[in-house]
């Protein structure tokens, strides 16, 4: 799932020259669309516009019911489901297990999220990624998120 | 322990010492080693204030640091900023609980700036229960932030002198950070992961959930001074007396987050007081984890027994014949911390 993740990430970063000429503003509709329908299908994505996937063990923080982007609450049950949601297991028991499965799981786990931009909600997440990423490259920098 | 540079009157701030982030009495306590006592106030279903002074009164000479929770377990109460206003006018030393359940980023930063200038040094940043949890389920549950991104956010303030959106502020608020933690759910491995992401965050103290397990709690310690945690962070352990066996078996089935082992439901059951025992059990508490190196403090949650705090503590010994300031004492102000 990581290498597959990954995958999508290098593409989307191959393909700048395409999205530039078509258009980063243009595009994110469509992409966003297809991004929800491959990450909802996968990860029950909420399209919160900035993915930390990567980050949280490939468990979706956004499913979460208090939206914890920094792990878990102290209201864990002790068979490891949700306290507000009795039959689901904790986004976050799964998050420490996944994180543990990849490769840099466990550092990018510990990184501190900083609260989510709500104007960025249902835009693409991949496109701002792949920006991002060229962005640090030609500037040489990095900040450890998806 | 004395301290000579207190103002004329109780409610202004002590002068900030070298190292020290606020002006209170709690970070002077604890930074100069002493086992420290916080505890925590019902807040009134009420618009009294007298009703307010008369449960921080119970606890006169026996705390450091009074909590003033936030709609805890969901439940609507006097608000945590309301509380601390009065307090403060006294002179105690609040523990504002800030949740993220009810509040969005721009109301609870104008409420760190409000609290800081009426004299609220300690900060709680805290997830919160969710709304289910409560008396009122239909609620909307906010959930701007996390206790995690607020921790992050308060420090900035504090430290870099401007809210999260980069607007400069004229004064910062000179506050003692804490957060919570709860060593006793899953997932075990990660709680010590995630402690050490809270001090990444800001949090100067922490205060945990209500400890009825030592040995989990002893495991916990020793990974936490595996990586010397304890030194990065004052550690308080929630402790507090359990009614009867059949409370402890309610809490234990509805309140999210408390482990409560069967030794300790049997025990109660054994007992021919069980209230008695469950404050003996607390007592004790108190006295196994002031043992645990790395403990800076303890906590007490006497839910619906505040009124039997002082008796505990004095019965513990946890103050070691110290007698934490408050704004009854006869002697002068300055005499103790």
């Amino acid at each position: 799932m990581e290498r597959i993740y990954n995958g999508v990430e290098w593409l989307m970063i191959k393909l700048d020259p395409m999205w530039r000429a078509i258009g980063y503003e243009r595009l994110d509709r469509p992409v966003a669309a297809v991004e929800k329908a491959v990450k909802g299908l996968l990860f029950d994505c909420q399209m919160c516009g900035q993915c930390v996937l990567s980050s949280t063990g490939m468990s979706c923080p956004m499913n979460c019911p208090k939206t914890l982007r920094n792990g878990p609450c102290g209201g864990v049950r002790s068979n490891g489901n949700c306290e507000v949601k009795p039959d689901m297991r904790c986004v976050w028991v799964e998050a420490a297990r996944g994180s543990r499965k990849m490769r840099e799981g466990e550092q990018k786990i510990q990184v501190v999220q900083l609260p989510v931009d709500r104007s960025r909600e249902g835009k693409s997440s991949w496109l701002r990624e792949a920006r991002k990423k060229i962005a640090q490259q030609s500037s040489g920098g990095s900040d450890g998120n998806s | 322990m004395e301290i000579h540079d207190a103002p004329a009157f109780p409610g202004d701030p002590l002068p900030i010492l070298p190292g020290h982030s606020s002006p209170g009495r709690l970070e002077r306590v604890l930074r100069a080693g002493k086992f420290a006592v916080t505890a925590e106030l019902a807040p009134p279903d009420s618009a009294d204030a007298a009703e307010v002074y008369k449960r921080a009164a119970l606890f006169d000479g026996y705390v450091d640091g009074i909590n003033s929770t936030d709609g805890s377990g969901a439940n609507c109460h006097m608000s945590s900023v309301g509380v601390c206003a009065l307090l403060t006018r006294e002179g105690y030393s609040p523990i504002m609980q800030v949740s993220c359940r009810d509040k969005n980023r721009i109301a609870i930063q104008g409420d760190v700036l409000g609290a800081a200038a009426m004299g609220v040094t300690n900060i709680m940043c805290l997830s919160g229960d969710g709304v289910q949890a409560g008396d009122h389920p239909g609620a909307k549950p906010v959930f701007d932030l996390d206790c995690m991104s607020l921790l992050n956010i308060v420090r900035t303030m504090r430290d870099e002198s401007h809210f999260e959106s980069g607007r400069q502020l004229d004064s910062p608020p000179r506050v003692f950070l804490g957060a919570a933690a709860n060593p006793f759910v899953p997932d075990f491995d990660f709680r010590v992961d995630r402690l050490a992401k809270k001090i990444d965050a800001g949090a100067q103290f922490i205060q945990t959930q209500y400890c009825y397990d030592l040995p989990r709690l002893e495991e916990y310690m020793k990974r936490v001074r595996d990586r010397g945690l304890h030194e990065k962070v004052f550690i308080l352990i929630g402790v507090g007396p359990l009614a009867s066996a059949k409370s402890a078996l309610w809490i234990r089935n509805n309140v999210p987050g408390v482990h409560i082992p069967d030794d300790i439901i049997k025990r109660l059951e054994g007992a021919e007081k069980q209230k008695l025992e469950g404050q003996n059990i607390c007592v004790e508490m108190m006295q196994k984890v002031k043992e645990i190196e790395g403990v800076a403090g303890v906590h007490v949650m006497a839910y619906r027994q505040e009124e039997f705090v002082a008796d505990m503590v004095q019965r513990s010994g946890v103050l070691d014949g110290r007698t934490p300031w408050h704004p009854h004492q006869n002697t002068q102000y300055n005499h103790n911390l």
